[in-house]
C-alpha cells in the first residue's frame, strides 16, 4: 500500500518535474529516501547545481559524476533492444524515439544514445570494457551514463574495487525503502561485497516447467499443471516419468544445457571464492554431470540436440519434436519457445518444476563518470522502481518483473490469462517459485565458467572423452578465459 | 657504363619502395616489436582489473610450450592439408582440361566464373551455412534419410571424422577456383608447341601432363603452394565459427589461430604475445624452406626468361 | 593413333563435363540455399528446409533495410570505400614497390626482396595486438583509415607484381622511355602501368574480395555503428539476440552483403581470366 502511494508520487513528480524544467526552476533534490522520487525529479532542470547543495549523497555522487550539469546526451549501453521498449513504455519523459532506434529523445531535449553491442562471444563486454577503461578521457558527450549487464556477469561490474556502477543510494535511491518492493535475490545479485547495491533490474527470472498439452494427454492423460507437476516434482520423479514419456516415443528435456541452471543456481559456494584464485568446481555441478549424463544414456535427452541457442534446440520446440517440456522463465516462454512453435496457439502448459531457480536477468547500472545523475536515477526508478510501470511491462511484454506486491496480484487475478499456455495464468507458479530463489554464491568469473564446463563436458556425455579429460578440458578452457586462476578444484 | 647510370638512379629505388617499407614499418613491425615485447611480461585483464605489466622471463613461453602447441599445430596441419590436396588435384585437372585445345568443353567461360564463386561468400557466412546443412535435424540428413542411404541420422558434427571433413570441404569449395585459375594461366604460358612435339613423339595426354605440364609450371605450383600454407597456417574463421570456437569434439578441429584468439579475447596480452612469437618462428621456418625453393625457380626461371618473351608476344596477340 | 587419341579425348570430354557439373552444382548449391532462405520467414526456416522460395523476400528485405542498429546500407558503402580504396592503394604501390625492385640497382636491393619474401608468411594475426595499440595511440581508433593505408605494404601482391614484371616488362622499354627523356616516376605512371593493367586487374579483384570478407582487422578496429563494415554487421546481426532473432532476416542480410561483390566479380571476371593468363607467363 505504501509503495503505491509512492509510485503514485513518483508519477506526479514527474509532471512536476517537467513543469519544473520548462519554468527553470533549481528545485533542491533531496536525499531523503521516502520523498527522493518527489523532491530530486523536480532538479532535473539542467542548468541547476543542485546536486551540490544535496545532504550526504551527493558528497558520494561527486566522486562519480564529472559534471554536476546534466549533459544533453545520455549513452546507455547494452546488447539489444529490451531495455529501450521498457523505457519507452514507461518512462514518461520519453518523447519519440527515432525509427532506426538508434536515439530516444526525451521532452527536455535529452537525447539517450543507444549503443547495442551483441552479448555472444563476449563481444557486448569486451566493448564495454574498452569503453570504461576510456570512460576517464572521452568527450563529455562521448561518455558512458548507463550500462546494462546480466546476471552471469553482473558481479564484475558491481565490484567496489572496480568502482563503475555507480552505488544507488549516491545517485538518490535508497534501496531499503525506495526498491522495497524488488524480489530480494535480484537485490543481493546486484550488491557488492559489502551489500552495496550498484545496479537494479525490472525482471525476477524463476523457472517454470512449460510442458506440450497434447504430450501429456498422450503419456499421462491429462495436461492439467497440478499433475503435471506431481509428475516432475523432483528429479527422481521426473526420471521416473521419463521412461513412460521414452516408452511413448518422447524425451523429458531437450539436452543437459536445460537443467544446468536449476544445478548452477544452487552451488553452496561461489565458483570463484573472494580473493582466491581458485575454481572450486561445486557438489552441485558434479551432480549434475553425473545425472545428465545418466538421463542422456538412458534417452531422457535428446541426444541429436547440444546445448542450446542453436538450430537442433529452436527445433525441438516446433511441432514436430518429441521433446516433452522445457525449464523456462517468463522470457523463454515469450521469446523463445513462442517464436519457434508453428502449432495451434494454446498448445503448451507451465508448472512448477523439480525446483525453483533463477534463469537470465538484465541489470541497469548508472556508470561513473556520467553527467546524467539525475537522469540515471529517474530511469532506474521509473524502470525498475515503480510498481504500476512494472505491473504495466508484465501485460505488455509478459516479463516477470520485479515488484513483489504486484506480482501476487497479477497471480491472483484470475482475468489474467497467457493464451500461448491455453487460458492459463503462469504466475500463479511464477510468483511462490520466485519467493523461495536465493541467490548469494555469484561471482565475477560465473560466465566463463557456466559457458566452459557445458561445453568441455558436452562431449563427455556424448561419449567422445573420459570423465578425467573432460575436466583436463575443461582447466584448459578456463585458465584460457581467466588468465589469473592458478588452479581448479574438483570436489571429492 | 650500365652501371653508373645504375648508380644515379639508386635513390630512385629507395624511393619507389619507400612507401611499402615505411607502412611496413609502422603497421607491422612495430606492433611486432611490441607483441615480443609483452610476451616477457605478465600483462592481463581480469574483470576491470588490468595485472601487470610485469616482467616475468620466459614465463609465458614455458606455459604455452607444451603438448598443446604441437597438438594445436597439429589440427592445423591437418586441416590445410586435408583441404589442400584435394584443391590442388583439382584444380590442376581443371587447369590442364581448361587449357587443352583438343578438349572442346562446352559452356567453358560459364564454369570458369563459377568455380571462383565461392570464394567471394565470407568464410563465416560459408560457415553458417553449412552448420544449419549439416546440423541433425539440417536438410542434408533429411535428405539422405528420405532417399534411404542412411537409416539413422548421421551426427556429422559430433565426430572428429566429420567435423575435420566437413571444414576441409569448405576449405576446398571456397579456394579450388582461385588455385585453378592461377594453375591455369600457368599452363597457358607453356609453349603449344612443346605438346604438338610431344603429340608427334606419341606422347599421350597423360604422360604429357606429368612428362611437360608439371615440370613447367612447377614455380606456380610452388607459389600456390605457399599462398595455401600462409592461409593453413592463419587458419580461423572456418573452424571457429563452425565449432562455435570449441574446435570440439575434444579440440580436435583447434587451430593455432584459435587459441591465439582465445588468448586475446581473455585478454592476456603475455600469452597471447608468447604464442605470436611461437608463430612467428613456424612462420619463419616455413618461410625458410619457401625460400630455398623459389631461388631454385628463378635460376631456372633466368635461363628461359627470352623464351618467355616470344611467348608473351603470342599470348599478347592471341588476347588482342 | 590418331583414332585411338580421338576416341580418349571423348572419353575425357564427358568426364570433364561430368566433373564440372557437379562442381559447379556444388558452387551454386550454396548460393542458392543462401537466396531461398533468404525468400522464407522465421517460421518457415524453423520448419525445416525447403527446395521452394517462400514468401517472404520483401518482408525480410524490409527488415534488413530499415534496422538502425545495423545500418546495412552504410554498411555496404563503409565496405565498397574501403575495400575499393584497399584494391587502388594496393595494387599501385605494390606495382611500384616491384618496380623500384626490378628496374633499378642499389645496394639493398636484394635484402629488400629476401626482406618482403620473408614476411610473406607472416600471419597478420601475430601482430595484432601491437596493431590495436598502435591505432589507438594514433588516434586511429574507431576509424576506416587502418583498415586502408596498411594494405600499402601486401608482400603476396608484391610477389606477384614482381614476376610479372620480370616476365614482361623488358628493362630495354625503360631505357627506350628514358632516351626520349622520359622522368623515372613519369615512365612508371604513363609506361608501365598500363602494361601491367591485367595483372592489376587481377590483384584488385583479389584484395578486393579479400578486403570486403575481412572479418577479423575491422572487429578488432571498429566500434561505432556507422563505421561498421559488412563482415561485422553480420557477425553483430547474427550474435545479437536469441530474444529477437530471425533467421530470414540474416540471410537476407548475407544476400545482400554479397550481391555487390558478386556484380563487382562478374564484371571484372572477363579480365582476371585474361589477366591470369598473362600473368601466368611468369614462372
Amino acid at each position: 500500500m505504501r509503495k503505491k502511494v509512492i509510485s503514485t508520487l513518483l508519477a506526479t513528480s514527474m509532471v512536476l518535474g517537467l513543469t519544473a524544467c520548462g519554468g527553470g526552476s533549481s528545485d533542491n533534490g533531496s536525499s531523503n529516501a521516502g520523498s527522493s522520487s518527489a523532491g530530486s525529479s523536480s532538479a532535473s532542470s539542467a542548468s541547476s547545481s543542485s546536486e551540490q547543495s544535496d545532504g550526504e549523497a551527493s558528497a558520494d555522487l561527486s566522486k562519480y559524476v564529472s559534471s554536476t550539469d546534466e549533459g544533453k546526451v545520455i549513452n546507455i549501453w547494452c546488447w539489444n533492444d529490451e531495455f529501450r521498449t521498457r523505457v519507452e513504455k514507461v518512462y514518461d519523459q520519453v518523447e519519440s524515439t527515432s525509427e532506426d532506434g538508434t536515439v530516444t529523445k526525451l521532452k527536455d531535449g535529452t537525447e539517450i544514445h543507444w549503443t547495442v553491442n551483441p552479448n555472444q562471444d563476449g563481444v557486448y563486454q569486451q566493448k564495454l570494457d574498452e569503453a570504461l577503461l576510456k570512460q576517464a578521457d572521452a568527450a563529455a558527450d562521448d561518455k558512458i551514463d548507463m550500462f546494462l549487464s546480466e546476471t552471469d556477469y553482473v558481479t564484475k561490474y558491481t565490484d567496489a574495487d572496480a568502482d563503475v556502477a555507480i552505488p544507488l543510494d549516491a545517485l538518490g535511491i535508497d534501496p531499503n525503502s525506495d526498491l522495497a518492493d524488488q524480489y530480494p535475490f535480484t537485490k543481493t545479485v546486484a550488491s557488492d561485497a559489502s551489500g552495496v547495491q550498484r545496479g537494479s533490474t525490472w525482471q525476477a527470472c524463476p523457472c517454470l516447467f512449460v510442458y506440450r498439452r497434447d504430450i501429456a494427454k498422450d503419456v499421462f492423460g491429462t495436461d492439467d499443471p497440478d499433475e503435471i507437476h506431481a509428475k516432475v516434482a523432483d528429479w527422481a520423479t521426473m526420471k521416473a516419468s521419463g521412461e513412460e514419456l521414452k516408452a511413448k516415443g518422447y524425451f523429458t528435456l531437450a539436452s543437459y544445457a536445460d537443467t544446468f541452471r536449476a544445478y548452477g543456481n544452487s552451488i553452496s559456494k561461489p565458483w570463484v571464492e573472494s580473493g582466491s584464485t581458485e575454481i572450486n568446481v561445486d557438489q552441485k555441478i558434479m551432480e549434475w554431470i553425473n545425472d545428465s549424463k545418466e538421463w542422456l544414456d538412458a534417452g531422457l535427452f535428446d541426444k541429436n540436440i547440444k546445448g542450446q541457442w542453436n538450430d537442433d534446440w529452436n527445433k525441438a520446440m516446433g511441432s514436430k519434436s518429441k521433446v516433452f517440456g522445457f525449464l523456462m522463465p517468463a522470457w523463454g516462454i515469450d521469446f523463445v519457445i513462442k517464436p519457434n512453435w508453428d502449432g495451434k496457439e494454446g498448445s503448451w502448459g507451465a508448472c512448477d518444476g523439480p525446483l525453483s531457480f533463477n534463469w537470465g536477468g538484465s541489470f541497469v547500472h548508472g556508470c561513473a563518470g556520467t553527467d546524467n545523475a539525475q537522469h540515471i536515477k529517474d530511469i532506474i526508478m521509473a524502470v525498475t522502481g515503480n510498481k504500476d510501470n512494472l505491473i504495466t511491462i508484465t501485460k505488455e511484454y509478459l516479463d516477470f518483473t520485479n515488484t513483489q506486491s504486484g506480482m501476487k496480484e497479477i497471480a491472483e487475478d484470475a482475468s489474467f490469462k497467457a493464451d500461448f499456455l491455453g487460458g492459463e495464468n503462469p504466475y500463479k507458479y511464477f510468483q511462490p517459485a520466485a519467493d523461495s530463489i536465493q541467490m548469494t554464491t555469484l561471482s565475477s568469473y560465473d560466465q566463463g565458467c557456466v559457458e566452459l564446463i557445458q561445453n568441455s563436458f558436452s562431449d563427455y556425455f556424448q561419449g567422445k572423452v573420459d570423465l578425467d579429460k573432460a575436466k583436463a578440458n575443461f582447466e584448459k578452457a578456463i585458465k584460457e578465459r581467466y588468465p589469473d586462476i592458478t588452479a581448479v578444484n574438483w570436489p571429492e | 657504363m650500365k652501371k653508373k647510370k645504375s648508380i644515379t638512379r639508386a635513390k630512385w629505388g629507395y624511393l619507389f619502395i619507400l612507401p611499402f617499407f615505411l607502412c611496413y614499418f609502422i603497421f607491422s613491425f612495430i606492433p611486432l616489436l611490441d607483441t615480443i615485447r609483452y610476451s616477457f611480461y605478465e600483462y592481463y585483464r581480469s574483470g576491470l582489473k588490468i595485472v601487470g605489466p610485469n616482467f616475468v622471463g620466459l614465463k609465458n613461453y614455458a606455459g604455452i610450450l607444451g603438448p598443446d602447441l604441437f597438438r594445436y599445430m597439429g589440427n592445423t596441419f591437418i586441416l590445410w592439408i586435408l583441404g589442400f590436396i584435394p584443391q590442388i588435384v583439382i584444380a590442376l585437372v581443371l587447369a590442364a582440361w581448361f587449357s587443352d585445345s583438343r578438349l572442346k568443353i562446352h559452356g567453358e567461360g560459364f564454369f570458369k566464373v563459377v568455380i571462383y564463386l565461392p570464394n567471394l561468400i565470407m568464410a563465416s557466412a560459408f560457415a553458417m551455412l553449412f552448420f544449419t546443412m549439416f546440423s541433425t535435424s539440417g536438410p542434408i540428413n533429411n535428405l539422405l534419410m528420405d532417399f534411404g542411404i542412411i537409416k539413422k541420422k548421421i551426427d556429422f558434427m559430433g565426430s572428429v571424422g566429420g567435423t575435420r571433413t566437413l571444414i576441409c570441404i569448405m576449405n576446398f569449395l571456397m579456394w579450388f577456383g582461385n588455385t585453378s585459375i592461377m594453375l591455369m594461366a600457368a599452363i597457358m604460358g607453356i609453349s603449344p608447341d612443346l605438346f604438338e612435339a610431344a603429340s608427334i613423339d606419341g606422347c599421350n595426354p597423360l604422360q604429357a601432363f606429368f612428362r611437360i605440364t608439371l615440370p613447367m609450371i612447377r614455380p606456380i605450383l610452388s607459389y600456390t603452394l605457399i599462398v595455401s600454407l600462409i592461409g593453413g597456417l592463419q587458419m580461423f574463421d572456418v573452424p571457429q565459427i563452425f565449432t562455435n570456437g570449441q574446435g570440439n569434439p575434444d579440440r580436435t578441429s583447434y587451430t593455432l589461430i584459435m587459441w591465439l584468439n582465445n588468448f586475446l579475447k581473455a585478454p592476456d596480452y603475455g600469452r597471447a604475445g608468447a604464442l605470436s612469437v611461437y608463430l612467428f618462428i613456424v612462420s619463419g621456418i616455413l618461410c625458410f624452406f619457401v625460400y630455398q625453393m623459389m631461388k631454385d625457380d628463378d635460376q631456372d626461371g633466368s635461363k628461359k626468361a627470352a623464351k618467355k618473351q616470344k611467348k608473351l608476344a603470342k599470348q599478347l596477340a592471341k588476347n588482342a | 593413333m590418331k583414332k585411338e587419341n580421338k576416341i580418349g579425348n571423348g572419353v575425357r570430354g564427358v568426364v570433364a563435363h561430368i566433373v564440372l557439373i557437379i562442381l559447379s552444382f556444388m558452387c551454386l548449391f550454396f548460393f542458392y540455399i543462401l537466396i531461398i532462405n533468404a525468400t522464407r520467414s522465421h517460421a518457415d526456416l524453423q520448419k525445416g528446409f525447403s527446395a521452394l522460395p517462400g514468401n517472404s523476400l520483401i518482408k525480410n528485405f524490409k527488415a534488413v533495410a530499415n534496422d538502425g542498429t545495423f545500418p546495412m546500407v552504410r554498411g555496404i558503402l563503409n565496405s565498397l570505400i574501403v575495400s575499393s580504396l584497399c584494391a587502388a592503394i594496393c595494387t599501385y604501390f605494390s606495382s611500384l614497390t616491384a618496380y623500384g625492385l626490378y628496374v633499378y640497382d642499389f645496394k639493398l636491393r636484394k635484402a629488400a626482396f629476401t626482406f618482403i619474401m620473408a614476411i610473406l608468411v607472416m600471419p597478420t594475426q601475430v601482430t595484432a595486438l601491437g596493431f590495436l595499440r598502435l591505432i589507438t595511440n594514433m588516434g586511429m581508433y574507431d576509424s576506416l583509415l587502418p583498415l586502408i593505408v596498411p594494405s600499402i605494404a601486401s608482400p603476396a601482391v608484391f610477389y606477384f607484381m614482381h614476376s610479372y614484371l620480370q616476365s614482361s616488362l623488358p628493362i630495354s622499354l625503360v631505357e627506350a622511355a628514358r632516351i626520349d627523356g622520359s622522368k623515372e616516376f613519369q615512365t612508371f605512371n604513363r609506361i608501365v602501368l598500363p602494361i601491367m593493367k591485367p595483372a592489376i586487374a587481377v590483384q584488385a579483384i583479389f584484395t578486393f574480395v579479400g578486403s570486403w570478407n575481412n572479418y577479423f582487422v575491422p572487429a578488432l578496429v571498429i566500434q561505432s555503428k556507422n563505421k561498421m563494415t559488412v563482415p561485422i554487421l553480420i557477425a553483430t546481426l547474427r550474435g545479437a539476440d536469441y530474444m529477437n532473432f530471425d533467421m530470414g532476416k540474416i540471410y537476407m542480410m548475407i544476400s545482400v552483403a554479397i550481391l555487390p561483390i558478386i556484380l563487382v566479380y562478374l564484371f571484372l571476371s572477363r579480365y582476371i581470366i585474361a589477366g591470369v593468363t598473362l600473368g601466368g607467363v611468369k614462372e
